[in-house]
């Protein structure tokens, strides 16, 4: 379980969290959502690590992430995995080579078992013998696939998708949220998925935390979202052509 | 003045980070020697396209501006040896290295920040400082006093061609001129200088790359950032060192 408590942060004059408190589960797949600029990929890297939070605590099944030096806090990253807006591959290294990074990295197995688990995971998110391609080769979806792999070569405790769909046709999207879910039910984690894409909140959406203007203004999961009388959310779910019309 | 001082306050920080024992060893030599390859041997080329015509022309000028004849010609081998071990051979190549490496540092590690692979890296709990800069720092550091040697003996063959293809200077005479007074403390001073150079372009260029916010722009700007500064960091420290060496 990975909770944040009154989490403030600023960039100069602007305040852009405020006080933030948001709990997200394990085994399930946990959305944050708002328009852009709401705060919802600077809320995740406050999360992960990448920005320091000005106020608050990031707890990571009740350690306190936010208070750990360097050293501590590389014990919980080698629990995380992270899949990135743009895949974030390395772009001198091939598919094999960047699922394999985090094993060369961080653990003392032989070539041979760290090969049968790249290609084990590279099998569950459907990209079997890709190995020596480069990331220049692979499309969009592919990407996000590759980086999925990386993300969970290590089986991971804590997964977080920032804009998984960003860039991707809808079916590939679906393929993308249903291959994050599938994980995170299978493997128990508890992920994290930054969104502003409705059709992932509709199917994939087991607990959302709507994030406006730098708040938590709504929570709750894809059953509910559709029926509450909530002026900011509705305008942020019925903000497009396609889901005006369904209302209608 | 705040923002130099804010910029050598990142660099120094930077470095902290970067100048640490590398996490898996097997892993940084597997970087070394690629960078080896990358940032030294890939320059081969130019070093010694640069250093051949650059030891002609100096022979050539000497030749032609020695109208004395109380002037032995032996002096436009000693005047070529003498420029280019102890200035063209390590300044002016570390000059064009700042340039051409530099510019590549930079635009390298700035690409990595601005498509989120050095958050990747730090995700995961690498020290991405230290994982991307330092094995560039130790391969400048090792092959740059290689490439100045190679450019070096180039400088000097070259200005051989010229003197032997002009016919202003005999070979006998330049060969001579050559190895008069030849003292090996000038080939420590260019070889030091080099390696304080090597060290200045590979984490300036680092440092600004690494630095970068943004997208293709700034990795432009920061690119062209490290090859300026590197260049006036280099052009102080020759002062500088050459001070401490030779004054």
């Amino acid at each position: 379980m990975i909770e944040g408590r009154n989490i403030n942060k600023f960039f100069g004059d602007n305040h852009v969290l405020r006080d933030v408190s948001c709990t997200f589960h394990p085994g399930k797949t946990n959305l944050i959502i708002g328009q852009s600029g709401s705060g919802k990929t600077v809320l995740m890297k406050c999360l992960v690590g990448l920005f320091e939070v000005d106020s608050g605590q990031v707890l990571y099944d009740s350690r306190n992430f936010s208070a750990m030096n360097i050293e501590q806090r590389k014990e919980i990253r080698q629990e995380l995995g992270m899949l990135f807006q743009g895949a974030a591959l390395f772009d001198s290294l091939t598919v094999e080579g960047n699922v394999m990074f985090p094993l060369n990295m961080f653990t003392k197995k032989s070539a041979e078992e760290k090969i049968e688990r790249v290609n084990f995971v590279l099998k569950r998110v459907n990209l079997e013998n890709r190995n020596k391609l480069m990331p220049s080769e692979l499309s969009g979806g592919m990407k996000k696939r590759v980086a999925i792999a990386r993300a969970i070569v290590m089986n991971p405790k804590y997964l977080f998708c920032d804009e998984p769909n960003s860039g991707l046709d809808p079916q590939t999207s679906n393929v993308i949220d249903l291959l994050i879910q599938e994980l995170t039910y299978e493997y128990g984690i508890t992920t994290i998925v930054n969104t502003h894409d409705m059709n992932s909140v509709l199917s994939i959406g087991d607990s959302i935390e709507f994030i406006y203007q730098g708040q938590i203004w709504w929570s709750g999961n894809k059953e509910e979202i559709l029926h509450m009388g909530n002026k900011e959310l509705n305008d942020f779910v019925f903000g497009t052509e396609l889901t005006k019309r369904l209302r209608k | 003045m705040l923002r130099p001082l804010s910029t050598l306050g990142s660099y120094v920080l930077l470095m902290r980070r970067v100048l640490t024992k590398p996490q898996k060893g097997k892993l940084f030599w597997q970087q070394l020697f690629f960078e080896i390859d990358q940032l030294g041997l890939d320059s081969l080329g130019i070093v010694a396209f640069i250093s051949v015509f650059m030891g002609a022309v100096v022979a050539i000028q000497t030749a032609y501006n020695i109208d004395s004849p109380l002037i032995p010609m032996s002096m436009v081998g000693f005047t070529t040896r003498q420029s280019i071990i102890l200035e063209f051979s390590p300044t002016v190549i570390c000059l064009i290295l700042a340039g051409k490496v530099g510019s590549r540092i930079a635009s390298q590690i700035g690409t990595m920040r601005v498509t989120e692979q050095i958050d990747a890296l730090e995700i995961m709990g690498v020290n991405s400082a230290n994982y991307l800069i330092f094995p560039k720092v130790v391969a400048s550091v090792l092959i740059y006093p290689v490439l100045i040697v190679f450019s070096m003996w180039l400088g000097i063959i070259g200005g051989g061609a010229a003197m032997m293809f002009s016919k202003l200077v005999s070979m006998h005479d330049y060969i001579h001129g050559i190895r008069i007074d030849f003292e090996a403390f000038t080939i420590f001073y260019a070889l030091t200088k080099t390696i304080f150079f090597a060290f200045i372009i590979a984490t300036v260029s680092g440092f600004f790359g690494y630095q970068t916010q943004g997208g293709a722009l700034e990795v432009g700007q920061a690119s062209t950032k490290a090859v300026v500064v590197s260049s006036i960091v280099i052009i102080l420290f020759n002062l500088v060192l050459t001070q401490l060496l030779l004054g």
